[in-house]
């Protein structure tokens, strides 16, 4: 066997690896730059033969980036500059002590955590898909091969028959990690069962949820075990061809798909006769259109075959017609990175992780109002609050815990009253939630809950395609009230039509965009319905944030006249003497809060 | 470029093994050289060199090797210590290249001891 462009420098000695995070997030952070500092440095340092850089994919705790895994030793490194390199290198590489001002220290805590191993950011999580993350190299299939990767495609096609390996995904519970949690292994016997002139499958890697990026993420730090589980689903499918549907917006997730297909291609673990098997499987990438509703699967086809993205009546689904007609499975990102697994450690293994109804672990990018914004993986039935506030150390600034909003924007809130729910599919839903794919923001004190349903609406309102009257009509509708509302024009009869609207919008439209688009209405109403009535009635709100519903005052207890705020507002409508307590002349104010954030003595109240 | 067959997989694995030991920071045996302004002073630069030419020799894939900070007993240096998986750690002293690539093939190789060479067994409590 000949080496490639595709392995990697394995037959050298090194005493030490720095693994640095490449991640889209780390990236943005100048970690490139700090890799090639580095790489300067220990040349110049004469410990080239001793000690290698290696980039990896996103390691998760995006919050503390660039970050950076020194092995053997397990030390964790974060925020990182050039300008800390020589020292780390000085202290760490040649005299063997680890740089403690570079290292973690929890938000509630002064003692630094060195080793990666013992942060409870990473300790509570459990990690199935991303088993790989930070511990290769996503650009070096050896690497990926070194982790047993490409085993189970080797077991498959040297052992088990189609039908067994559906069985096997049946029997692991899988369920699809894209939204609607439909069962993956029914999915696929569907499609192979469906009479047709050729299948196809299609990785979903659209990704359109604001702020969501679990499948960025996966593609990032190990794109082959997404190539190895189509592989896998193609053969249990009988499909020869495959699709990768990926955003526009992720050009580094989209370069290293490309590199993992041609190292695959280059050792023939895609193309023809794949491990000398006799089966056959390539697959293409295909950039998205860029709308939100490109995600759902029938717009989805829709674009592939270069038409308006746009979703179609159900049925026939796509196991029964989709990409040219032909039986078509389509599945997240995250669903094939799980196939793998599941194949070769068994189905009963899966299943023992997670609920009765939901199997495996999930991906949660955590967002918002969080001390550990990041990538999570953890074990379906864990709670909301382990997440927040164990795995997110959570919320900053001392500020207190109001909701978290999950599954995308037609997700619900869910309250702090709920925060010990196990964490499910099922759960989700009786809570007036939705898994969805994986989004979690994570909201305090300060937001406005009938604002967030706007904002959410708004985003909705405009990523509609418009072909069901309901959701184009309706979505708008029921945003235009919820913006009365917060301009302080709410009647106390809008409740009762947000919810006549809700039931229209979700019952008649043709996707789930619509019909799930009433959920950050509903579930707001349901768990935060005195904030409504305080904007209706009272015409308040509470947390401070609908414009005109507020009014900004100053203490004159707390006040010392220091004149921060007059000379920071904007208007120069603040008045008073030095040392004297100030005053704002709230006809002319604009609320635009400068005053607040200017205050040293928290003395600018807002009403 | 030749395709692969199902036992390539292995090979590839196999030749990598060294690395992913690496990555992990789990081996079979963890040898530290003590490298403080001391030890460096004292040689351990070379005590490192001769190790990483000895694993490389041997094929060696399941022993890490790190380094450490002065260990407190500078007139001693150079300096390793030696962790065998479930064995207290060794600790080695006063070195030259010869007498670490001994201690490598008896004590990490072949799980023996090199009384000669040894300070003592174990280390100090942690707290
Ligand atoms: C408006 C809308 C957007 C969607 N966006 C995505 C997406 O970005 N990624 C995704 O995997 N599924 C998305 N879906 C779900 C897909 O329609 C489909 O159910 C999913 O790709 C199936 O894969 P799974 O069974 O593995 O979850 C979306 C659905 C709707 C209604």
């Amino acid at each position: 066997m000949a080496e490639t462009t595709a392995s990697s420098d394995a037959s050298k000695t090194y005493r030490a690896e720095l693994l640095i995070c490449a991640g889209t997030g780390c990236v943005s952070n100048r970690s490139f730059k700090i890799r090639d500092a580095l790489e300067a440095e220990i040349r110049q340092r004469g410990l080239d033969d001793e000690v290698r850089v290696v980039t990896t994919g996103c390691q998760g705790f995006c919050a503390q980036g660039p970050i950076m895994i020194f092995q053997p030793d397990g030390i964790f490194y974060q925020m990182l500059t050039e300008e800390d390199v020589p020292l780390l290198v000085e202290e760490h590489l040649i005299k063997g002590r680890p740089v403690e001002k570079l290292m973690y220290v929890p938000p509630e805590g002064d003692e630094v955590v060195p080793k990666l191993s013992d942060i409870d950011f990473f300790r509570k999580q459990r990690l199935v898909v991303l088993r790989n993350r930070g511990l290769i190299d996503p650009e070096k299939i050896d690497e990926y091969i070194a982790r047993d990767g490409y085993r189970a495609l080797a077991k498959v096609l040297t052992g088990m028959t189609s039908e067994e390996v559906i069985e096997v995904v049946k029997a692991s519970g899988l369920r699809g990690r894209g939204g609607a949690g439909f069962p993956t292994g029914i999915k696929w016997g569907l499609t192979r069962q469906a009479e047709g002139n050729g299948k196809c499958i299609i990785c979903n890697a659209d990704e359109g949820d604001p702020g969501a990026f679990m499948d960025r993420s996966i593609i990032e730090s190990d794109p082959h075990a997404v190539l190895e589980g189509m592989a896998i689903g193609a053969y249990a499918i009988g499909a020869k061809n495959g699709y990768v549907y990926i955003r526009e917006e992720y050009p580094l997730a989209m370069q290293r798909l490309h590199i993992a297909i041609d190292q695959a291609r280059e050792y023939g673990l895609l193309g023809e006769d794949i491990l000398g098997s006799g089966f056959s499987f390539d697959l293409a990438v295909h950039r998205g259109a860029g709308a939100f509703v490109c995600g759902e699967e029938t717009s989805l086809i829709a674009s592939l075959e270069g038409r308006t993205p746009e979703p179609r009546i159900r049925p026939p689904f796509p196991a029964q017609s989709g990409l040219w007609g032909q039986p078509t499975n389509i599945n997240n990102v995250e669903t094939w990175a799980n196939v793998p697994v599941i194949i070769s450690r068994g189905a009963e293994w899966y299943a023992s992780l997670g609920t009765d109804t939901s199997k495996g672990t999930k991906v949660f990018s955590v967002v918002g109002k969080v001390n550990n914004t990041g990538l999570v993986e953890v074990p379906m039935g864990i709670t909301m609050r382990e997440i927040v506030f164990d795995i997110g150390g959570g919320i900053p600034d001392g500020k207190q815990f109001k909701a978290v909003q999950t599954g995308g924007p037609s997700g619900g809130c869910i309250p702090e009253s709920l925060l010990d729910l196990p964490i499910d599919y099922e759960r989700l839903m009786e809570v007036g939630s939705i898994m969805g794919s994986g989004g979690l923001i994570v909201m305090d004190e300060d937001t406005c809950m009938v604002d967030i349903a706007r904002y959410f609406l708004d985003f909705l309102r405009s990523e509609s395609c418009g072909k069901c009257t309901t959701c184009r009509e309706g979505i708008a509708a029921m945003h235009d009230i919820l913006a009365d509302i917060c301009a302080g024009q709410g009647e106390p009869e809008h409740i009762d039509l947000l919810g006549e609207l809700a039931e229209a919008v979700s019952d008649a439209s043709l996707c789930a965009l619509g019909g799930t688009a009433p959920n950050p209405v509903l579930s707001t109403l349901r768990h935060f319905r005195d904030e409504y009535e305080a904007h209706i009635r009272d015409k308040k709100c509470p947390a401070g944030v609908c414009r005109a519903l507020i009014t900004y005052r100053i203490d004159p207890d707390k006040c010392k006249g220091c004149l921060l705020c007059t000379k920071a507002c904007p208007e120069q409508i603040i008045r008073g003497e030095a040392k004297k307590p100030q005053t704002i002349d709230t006809e002319a104010c604009i609320k635009c809060g400068v005053c607040r954030e200017s205050c040293k003595f928290d003395a600018v109240l807002v009403e | 470029m030749a395709k692969l067959t199902p036992e390539d997989l292995d090979r590839i694995a196999e030749r990598m093994k060294r690395q992913t030991t690496l990555r992990e920071g789990a081996g079979r045996a963890k040898v530290t050289v003590h490298m403080g302004t001391c030890g460096i002073a004292a040689g351990a630069r070379k005590i490192m060199t001769a190790l990483l030419a000895v694993i490389e020799k041997e094929g060696t894939d399941d022993v890490i090797l790190t380094t450490s900070g002065c260990a407190g007993l500078c007139s001693r240096e150079p300096m390793m210590t030696v962790e065998l998986k479930d064995n207290a750690p060794v600790k080695y002293v006063d070195l030259d290249e010869d007498k670490t690539r001994q201690i490598f093939t008896d004590h990490v190789l072949g799980g023996k001891i090199v009384s000669d060479f040894a300070l003592a067994v174990g280390s100090e409590r942690q707290s």
